[in-house]
């Protein structure tokens, strides 16, 4: 070899370990450069990333409380739990991930019926804040064949998820829901107000009426467990579990039987009945017509059937038992005789001579009695039996505004005094300043004469009604007028018994001569069973004595807006049919009023049926008030 | 050469006490314990990220016997006499890579497999591994060095079809590690420094070029690895996973089968292109610097095979082989930390898979047939 090329080569090889030199000084570097990283990592940031990593496998779950039952007087249940289940989607396991969303609900839609709607709400869901791979649901209340459906086509529809819940149901629905109330699917309205860690897996909350009002008490506590899932969101298993405590129950008054008597009889009419246990104040039955069904409220009521329901001239979402204003009529005219009496105003042997009519002054405006040539002469007994309008326009002019609204005060008129019942409404109990301020006028003599005979500005609802009633039975006597009877199993006589403000009553009314009382309540026992009392063909053969008045209450107008149709018109134009009473006479154990709207007289109208109800309590059998609510509960 | 062996008295030594049963069979006893080593970790590893799997760890092993046998088979050629055999190894895979391009076969749109009747599915991109350093050698070395710009030239054409051919399939991963075992062929045959340079400020100019040919999916790696939580749930998903993983293994790990981000499902590729993530979290720094360790040892001893190889074509070969190992650890760990995009790169003799562990074995036996033949010296 020459030494020229010896030369070349040794130099070739010392540039090439020059070379592997600069590899080892690059290997190193790198490493360094890798194990800063790791260090960086598993050192400098491990705090983090141990928080992330428990972030990943840990989920805290919330776990929503059953929602406490409501059972009626009886114990048999009003408002249960049932399972439901709703067709959810999480979007991150569909095919294409959440870009596949509408090619995974066209596909669906071969499956189960899907409307617009539905995807509507759908896409609000999934546009409000959620973890990955937690279920948006898409429709509720899937039938047992929908399920079914699905499960068999599950294997081309990744990512789709049929989730149980239990959702309210009302076993015996129509006809009760103006007495319960319901629940909804919380709104975003809703959802502002209630406690969000409480309701963080609750989807439903009290709408209306004692679900609404019992709500706190209903709902219970939420639980909470902490799981570990895999990527996918299975549970691998539950690492802590807080139970969730069960709302609680709450047994009403409300006797199922009574509500359907009640139900029944106003079948096909438009009107109320309220009946309340006057020994108690507990409401026994309460029934608005026409109804509706609350259970398709629950899962969400289709719009359609909603219109309908909204738009129908008879107003079955309209609670007539505790928003319905009606001028009470003649049903008021026991209370305006003690009135009389109690303030000093007339005298106990106080008559009139009924010409038939009333004038405030010689040549003035005729005050009609409902009898053409008039009752003759009429002391207080005969003008609560006959309903003697001239006598009441009598002693109404005589008091004037305000001793006439003060007792009618003492029997509940004017304000709201049950209560449970969020939605009852207070009525109008006019007084000189309500006119002042509603009508910008002064109190005219004219004024107390209308409102003496229950007519004018005096409006009442059937429930103030029933509770008139029941203060008439108990001689003044106040019960606090309520729906609910015992929280599991915890007697509730007024509702700060459980923490709740009380609505303000009126003290109990104590007559200067307590035997005034005896006198109305005969004149109310002669109404049903007196040879000339109004509603003398509801009392009769009756194994027990009852008391009661009637009243027909004029219709003043029709609303603009209502359907011009002439044979609608005249039904609508006559007059309210109103009642109240109570059965026995002595001892009551039923104070009811009734209000057949446009149903003509209240002899004819609504006495017969505060008859049948009378009856379905007197003689369905003893021991009415059997302790319930501790049989299933 | 005496740098050399003040480096490693004690191998040398070792070496000098006469023809025993290593040099018999002309194996490594250093890379064969390092390689046993590494591959006994990365079992223990893999057993927990295929889920606690015994027919993954024995279908490895079956895999690994394969690997020796290849390696033994390789380690008892004289590669300077097959030299020439080279052209014909090279025009062969680029055929074969030719065939993958028509009717190969692969999943998850990328076609990489070739199955011919009657032979195991391979991929002959993972054959090229080895012949493009082999060719380059051969050419080289038969060339002046420092090599003349026309034969450079020549070598990164020779360089670029079958890298351009691999990532069409698209895979690259191999046609990352194909090309830089090229590269460091020409580095190592002496390329001027003034074109070493040039080359590094063109390459950078090209990034704009090659981020035009990139097909949308690679794009999308090189977005997500800048800014991964930009799609947390999509192409994010599997960096931001692996570094909750590693991070949250800390210094000592949580443990042998403890891992939650691997078991739980949230670490994607568990056994195969993600391992290190499983063995950051389970065993912590101290178990990646191990086998990092494991590694920085394999990496030294080619490096001193390189220093004892004495003809040209052993140098190259030598080097490159060293150094795209070194390639393969940084890519994958690389990328599983969030150092770099996310490339198709295995850890070396750790991840599952048959086809990386043969050729990555195969190459060790070239190293180790090298310095069986190294020049012995008084």
């Amino acid at each position: 070899m020459p030494w020229s090329k010896m030369d070349v080569q040794r130099n070739e090889v010392s540039q090439f370990k020059t070379r592997l030199w600069l590899a080892l000084l690059l290997i190193l570097l790198v490493f360094a450069g890798l194990i800063t990283r790791l260090v960086y990592l598993q050192v400098v940031q491990h705090e983090r990333y141990v928080t992330e990593s428990n972030d990943n496998r840990q989920q805290l779950q919330a776990i929503a409380p059953t929602r406490g039952l409501i059972y009626d007087t009886n114990g048999n249940l009003l408002a249960g739990n049932r399972a439901s289940h709703s067709l959810a989607l999480v979007p991150e396991m569909l095919v294409g991930g959440r870009r596949g969303i509408d090619a995974a609900l066209a596909e669906l839609a071969q499956v189960v019926a899907i409307d617009a709607d539905d995807i509507k709400r759908f896409k609000r869901r999934l546009n409000q804040p959620r973890r990955p791979y937690s279920p948006v649901a898409l429709r509720f209340q899937l039938d047992a064949e929908e399920i079914a459906k699905i499960t068999v086509n599950q294997h081309r529809l990744p990512g789709v998820r049929v989730v149980p819940e239990l959702v309210r149901y009302y076993p015996m629905d129509d006809g009760f829901v103006h007495a319960l109330g319901y629940v909804g699917r919380i709104n975003d309205r809703e959802l502002a107000k209630l406690d969000a860690t409480n309701y963080s897996a609750t989807h439903h909350v009290g709408k209306l009426g004692v679900e609404r009002y019992y709500e706190a008490e209903l709902h219970g506590t939420v639980g909470r467990q902490t799981v570990e899932t895999n990527a996918r969101g299975r549970v691998l298993q539950v690492l802590d579990r807080v139970e969730p405590v069960p709302g609680q129950n709450i047994t009403l008054f409300l006797d199922a039987q009574l509500q359907q008597k009640a139900v029944q009889l106003l079948a096909g009419k438009r009107g109320a009945i309220v009946a309340i246990d006057p020994n108690t104040g507990g409401i026994l039955a309460m029934a608005s017509a026409p109804s509706y069904g609350a259970n398709q409220f629950v899962t969400g009521i289709s719009s359609a059937n909603y219109k309908a329901l909204r738009e129908s001239a008879d107003l079955p979402l309209f609670n007539r038992a505790l928003r319905g204003r009606y001028p009470p009529a003649s049903t008021i005219k026991p209370v305006m005789a003690i009135a009389g009496i109690d303030s000093g105003i007339i005298a106990r042997n106080f008559s009139i001579w009924d010409p038939g009519y009333y004038q405030l002054a010689e040549g003035g405006r005729l005050y009609r009695d409902w009898k053409k040539g008039g009752h003759g002469r009429v002391n207080i007994h005969k003008s609560i039996v006959e309903s003697v309008d001239t006598f009441y326009y009598t002693i109404a002019h005589i008091m004037g505004n305000e001793p006439m609204a003060n007792y009618l005060a003492r029997f509940g008129l004017g304000q709201v005094t049950i209560a449970d019942q969020p939605e009852a409404t207070q009525a109008v109990l006019p007084t000189k300043q309500w006119k002042r301020v509603n009508r910008n006028a002064s109190w005219f003599p004219g004024d107390s004469l209308n409102m003496g005979i229950g007519q004018g500005f005096l409006s009442a609802t059937p429930t103030q009604l029933a509770t008139m009633a029941m203060v008439l039975a108990n001689k003044g006597q106040w019960h606090q007028v309520r729906m609910i009877k015992a929280i599991d199993d915890k007697a509730v006589n007024k509702v700060s018994d459980i923490g709740r403000k009380d609505p303000t009553q009126p003290e109990n009314l104590v007559l200067k001569r307590s035997s005034d009382w005896n006198k109305v309540h005969a004149a109310m026992v002669d109404v049903m069973h007196g040879k000339k009392g109004t509603a003398r063909g509801s009392g009769a053969n009756s194994s027990y004595k009852m008391a009661g008045k009637t009243g027909t209450a004029q219709v003043l107008g029709i609303k603009q807006d209502e359907d011009y149709d002439v044979e609608k018109i005249a039904e609508r134009f006559r007059d309210h049919g109103l009642y109240i009473g109570w059965a026995p006479a002595k001892n009551p154990v039923i104070a009811i009023a009734v209000i057949i709207e446009n149903g003509g007289g209240g002899s004819s109208s609504a006495a017969p049926l505060a008859r049948k109800m009378f009856d379905a309590r007197m003689l369905a059998g003893p021991n009415k008030d059997s302790k319930g609510g501790d049989n299933d509960g | 050469m005496a740098d050399f062996q003040r480096l490693a008295p004690e191998a040398i030594k070792h070496f000098r006490q006469g023809p025993g049963f290593w040099v018999k069979l002309k194996l490594d006893p250093w890379l064969l314990i390092l390689v046993i080593a590494i591959m006994a970790f990365g079992l223990v590893v893999l057993y927990s990220g295929s889920g606690a799997s015994e027919a993954a760890v024995n279908k490895q092993l079956a895999r690994y016997a394969v690997g020796f046998f290849g390696m033994v088979v390789i380690t008892q050629i004289n590669l300077r006499q097959v030299q020439r055999w080279m052209p014909l190894l090279y025009i062969g895979g680029v055929l074969l890579l030719l065939a993958v391009f028509l009717f190969g076969v692969g999943a998850k749109g990328a076609q990489r497999w070739l199955a011919i009747p009657g032979f195991p599915r391979f991929q002959p991109s993972e054959i090229m591994k080895l012949v493009v350093p082999l060719t380059l050698a051969w050419y080289l070395a038969s060339r002046p060095r420092p090599p003349h710009l026309v034969h450079v030239l020549a070598v990164l054409v020779l360089i670029a079809v079958p890298v351009v051919m691999i990532a069409k399939q698209p895979d690259l991963g191999t046609a990352l590690l194909i090309g830089s075992s090229g590269v460091f062929v020409i580095f190592f045959a002496g390329l001027l420094w003034r074109y070493v340079i040039a080359a590094m400020v063109l390459g950078a100019a090209a990034l704009p070029l090659l981020w035009m040919g990139m097909r949308d999916y690679q794009k999308q790696r090189v977005l997500t690895f800048l800014d991964p939580e930009s799609d947390p749930l999509g192409s994010g998903w599997n960096i931001i996973q692996s570094k909750i993983a590693i991070g949250s293994g800390g210094i000592n790990g949580k443990g042998w089968l403890q891992g939650t981000q691997s078991h739980l499902d949230f670490l994607p590729e568990t056994h195969t292109d993600f391992i290190v993530a499983v063995l950051a979290e389970e065993f912590g720094l101290i178990g990646v610097c191990l086998l990092l360790g494991l590694y920085f040892l394999v990496l030294v001893r080619g490096l001193i095979i390189c220093a004892y190889a004495a003809h040209p074509f052993d140098r190259m070969l030598a080097a490159s082989l060293t150094l795209t190992f070194f390639v393969y650890v940084v890519v994958n760990i690389g990328m599983v930390s969030g150092l770099l995009p996310v490339v198709g790169v295995p850890l070396p003799l750790v991840s599952y898979g048959g086809t990386s562990a043969v050729t990555l074995m195969a190459s060790l036996g070239l190293l180790m047939s090298i310095h069986a033949r190294r020049p012995q010296r008084i």
